[in-house]
Order: structure tokens, then sequence, then C-alpha cells
């Protein structure tokens, strides 16, 4: 019912001029407010070596200005390496990615295990900037390099059985802390609805900022869906998986009625003990208009048309 | 009581300054760190993060000083209960301000329907509200003017203020509930030793009572 709304995407839409503060003005503005913190020469978000340096435009890229590479390195969920933000930071750097296989699996014609430069071989990275909407409340930029994931898929060949795709991270102790753990069912798995998975925005990601994906970002390979809430995304992939009855995900099999399967980004339908109706961009203090599909309507609203979406959250 | 009171209350002169600022530590450290862009990419989250966590630990050291006193027999541990309570009550006040502002900015009538909607928020507020009575009983004048038992009965307060805390991190906390649950722990804990010394001289009374009289009374073995 409210999947059919088109979004404007400009930000200074989203965000009129006089709600949008920076750090600097942030610290000002705390000051007024009787906090006492003095002003102080914080740096911008930005740095000015992390400016993307990308001329044009793509068909897919938001216009507003990506975070920093340092907020989008060190600000990051992925519990197998500590389930504080800057665990992966701190923890991901031992884990070794190269060699890397992914095995592929179940409803397809091309099942086994592949290198992973043998099955990105053919691929033109490409690089796209997008947003990236936590379901914990706050959100960033990010420039990915990358391929489409339909692109993938089509390679792989999936039956017409195949009616679903899952995704699992590596689950290895010896390198990652947190899977010792019992944070989450173990290896994470997420997954996606075939027509979801073919969709031009999913995206599988190698690099960031146009160099080499980050450990604590999802090296060597994630997947990037950016109308849904972050968790959606699988980092450090090992097995693809195509299948004809939906897959169990980590988060749903955590928290059933928290985290849907779908968990397309939505401001009308709140998580059961937060509201997702706004949220906070890393760098800015007054927090924005949460986006339906997190700006990404026009691109995916139509696979849902006809689904109740707060029953399928 | 006279011989004492020439003696250099090194407690009371010493150690309780150093106590106060030591728990000043804590917001002294954050703003450092906020100033020098020392916190994460989301410094609004980890201050509101920082002042719950300071404020839990604060309840948490209040309710240990009476047991702690019990186990160590130590009785000037007491001069500190009432200086770490209003710690407990200005970390909590900090974090409720952090909400109110970075989370809600003032927008009262988005608060007022936040509150019941969200239980752990519900339960974080009423966390303070029931620290707000004790905080403003805490000055000698008037806890004289209250006089001492109804003082002490308002300031069981303590006990509820314990477990609200602890329900409210258990229900913000995503999957992992290992911090939480060491709050919770220590908070059974003290409770635990409460309910020890309390039914300790009742028990010790009725076996001398069974003991003294000759009916074979089966109550106790």
């Amino acid at each position: 019912m409210l999947i059919k709304r088109s979004e404007e995407l400009k930000s200074s839409e989203i965000t009129p001029e006089h709600f949008y503060y920076n750090r600097r003005e942030f610290i000002a503005a705390a000051a007024a407010a009787g906090i006492g913190f003095a002003a102080s020469a914080v740096p911008s978000s930005l740095n000015a070596q992390d400016r993307w340096p990308k001329g044009k435009k793509g068909p897919y890229d938001t216009d507003e200005e990506p975070n920093s590479y340092k907020d989008i390195t060190t600000y990051n969920n992925y519990y197998e390496f500590g389930t504080d933000k800057s665990d992966p930071a701190e923890n991901a750097g031992g884990l070794r990615t190269k060699p890397w296989t992914v095995k592929v699996e179940g409803e397809c014609k091309k099942p086994a295990s592949y290198h992973l430069e043998d099955l990105i071989k053919p691929y033109k990275m490409e690089d796209r900037i997008y947003r990236h909407r936590c379901v914990e409340g706050w959100s960033m930029v990010m420039p990915w390099r990358g391929f489409a994931m339909a692109e993938l898929i089509k390679k792989l060949e999936p039956t017409s059985k195949a009616k679903y795709v899952e995704f699992s991270t590596l689950n290895d102790p010896s390198q990652m802390p947190g899977v010792k753990r019992p944070y989450l069912n173990w290896p994470y798995r997420e997954g996606l609805r075939m027509d979801e998975a073919m969709n031009p925005l999913a995206f599988l990601a190698t690099g960031l900022y146009g160099k080499d994906l980050p450990n604590q970002n999802g090296a060597p390979l994630r997947s990037v869906i950016p109308w849904k809430y972050g968790f959606k995304c699988c980092k450090a992939i090992v097995r693809i998986r195509f299948s004809e009855s939906q897959p169990s995900t980590s988060w749903s099999e955590a928290a059933p009625d928290e985290y849907g399967f779908y968990s397309n980004v939505n401001p009308d339908v709140d998580h059961p003990r937060w509201s997702q109706g706004s949220e906070r961009r890393i760098g800015e203090f007054r927090k924005r208009k949460t986006l339906m599909f997190n700006g990404y309507g026009d691109q995916v609203a139509s696979m849902y048309s006809g689904m109740d979406l707060k029953k399928y959250f | 009581m006279d011989q004492t009171k020439k003696q250099f209350d090194w407690v009371r002169r010493i150690l309780k300054p150093l106590v106060f600022v030591a728990a000043l530590v804590p917001i002294g450290l954050l703003a450092y760190r906020f100033l020098n862009d020392q916190l994460s990419a989301n410094p609004l989250d980890d201050i509101t993060d920082e002042t719950g966590t300071w404020t839990i630990r604060f309840i948490v050291a209040t309710l240990a000083v009476t047991p702690l006193k019990r186990l160590t027999n130590w009785s000037r541990l007491s001069t500190f209960r009432r200086m770490l309570g209003n710690f407990a009550f200005f970390y909590g006040s900090l974090h409720f301000f952090t909400y109110l502002y970075f989370d809600k900015f003032f927008e009262w009538p988005e608060i007022l329907a936040d509150i019941p909607k969200r239980r752990f928020i519900l339960v974080g507020f009423s966390t303070w509200l029931s620290m707000l009575p004790l905080a403003l009983t805490s000055t000698n004048r008037i806890t004289k003017w209250m006089g001492g038992k109804r003082w002490k009965r308002l300031h069981r307060l303590m006990y509820v203020v314990g477990v609200f805390a602890v329900v409210h991190y258990m229900w913000l906390v995503k999957s992992d509930i290992t911090r939480p649950s060491i709050y919770g722990a220590i908070v059974a804990f003290t409770f635990g030793v409460r309910i020890f010394y309390w039914v300790k001289p009742k028990l010790v009374a009725k076996r001398a009572s069974v003991s003294n009289s000759s009916s074979g009374a089966t109550v106790t073995k």
C-alpha cells in the first residue's frame, strides 16, 4: 500500500539547509545548548585525499557526498570480529583473503568450487555510490567497486526451480574471534528472492573507494543490497546456494519478530523496539527522514506490488 | 565518639574527595575524546552509550556499598553511598539528555509518544524517574526533616532502580546479552547478600526459641 510512493533523492530536499549541521557546527550547537564543549578543530567528515575521484555520475549513483574512508572502515557491524563497531577494524586485519574459494551449489547448472579470481574475472569492475541504511538507525554513503550480482547469477545458470539464492559468510574460529561466541547462528547466512538478486541494483563488491575492499568491510567479496537494511548484505562470501524454498537467515533465527526475510528499508514499519522513521547520516547532527526502500523505490518497488509489507517486513 | 573526632578522618577528608574526582573522570575523558575526534564515526551514539554505561556502573556501585560493608565489616564504606548514588543520577541525567536532544531534538509530542511505545525507553525513563526523588532528598537537611525511618523507606526505591537499569540494558541490546547479564548478576548478588543478612537473625532467633521450648516443633531441623 505504501510501496508506490515516488521519492525525491536530492539531498537538499531530504535535509532542509537549516537542519543540516556538519560536525563542527554540531559542536557549536552542543555548546550553545549548554553541554559546554568548546568549539575546536575537528576534521570534517571527508578528508581531501578520500574525495571520490569518479568523474561521471552513473545511472545508479546517488549524488550525495560519500562518507570518509575512515568512517566507512572504522564503524562496522561484523559480529564475526566482535560486536562493538570498532572491533572489525581492530580484529579483521589477519583474515587471509587469498586464496579464496566460493562454493556454488543447489539449483543451478554450474555447481562447483570456484577460485574467486575465476568467478569475477570476466566482469569489468564498476564503481557505484550507494546509500547504506543500517537497521540500527544510522546511514552512510559508500562508493563501492564491483559488479552486478545478476551478471554472476546468469553465469551460474540457475534452474527453473531456483526461487531463492542464499549467501554464507566464512565461519572460521581461527581467524574470526566472534564466531567462537554464540552471538548468532554461524555461519552468517543471508538470502534474496531470485528477482531481488537479479535486480540491477543488487551488487557484489570487491572494492571500496577504488581500492581493494578492506577486511572489515567484507573482503574479498560481499553483497550490497542498497534498498534493504545493511544486515541483508553478506560479507566474506564463501558459499552461494540456489534453492526452491526460502532460506533461513541468521538474524531472523536470532529474533524472528525483529528481522524478517525481506527487511526492506521502510519508515512505516518500525523495528519492534525502535522507530525506523528517521536515521542519522554519519557525520550529521540532525536526523533525516528515512526514505521508502532507502530512496530506491523507482527501481525496486514493483517487485513488491500487492505484498503487505507490514506482514512481509 | 569523642576520641574518633579528634583523629584525622582520612576517609572523609582524603578518600572521599579522591573518589569524587575519580567519578568525574569518565565524563572528562568522554569530553576530551569528543573534542579530539577520538570517538567513532557516530560520536552522538558513543556519548549515549558511555553515559548509559556509567549510569549503570554507579547504580551497581551504590547498591554494592551496604553488602560490601557487611562482608568486609568496614563500616566507613557508608561514607560513599550517597555520593555514588548522586553520581548515578548525574550520569543518568546526562544519558536521558542525550536521548531527549540527540535522538529526539526536544520534540515533546514525539517523545511523549515514544516513551510508552518502546519498552526499553519506558523502563529507562522509569529508572531515571525513580532516581529523581532519591537525588532530591539526598541533602542532610532534607534527611533530617524526613526522619530516618521515612527516608530509609523511600530510598529502598534504589532496589527498583537496580532492576530497571538491568532490564533497560537487556532490552536494548541486539543479540549479545553478556554485558547486561554481568550487571544483572552483580545486582542479584547484592540482593542475595541483603536477604541473607535480613533472614539470618530471624532464623537464629527462631532456632533459639525452638530449642528452648519443650514441644517438638518441626519448623526448623
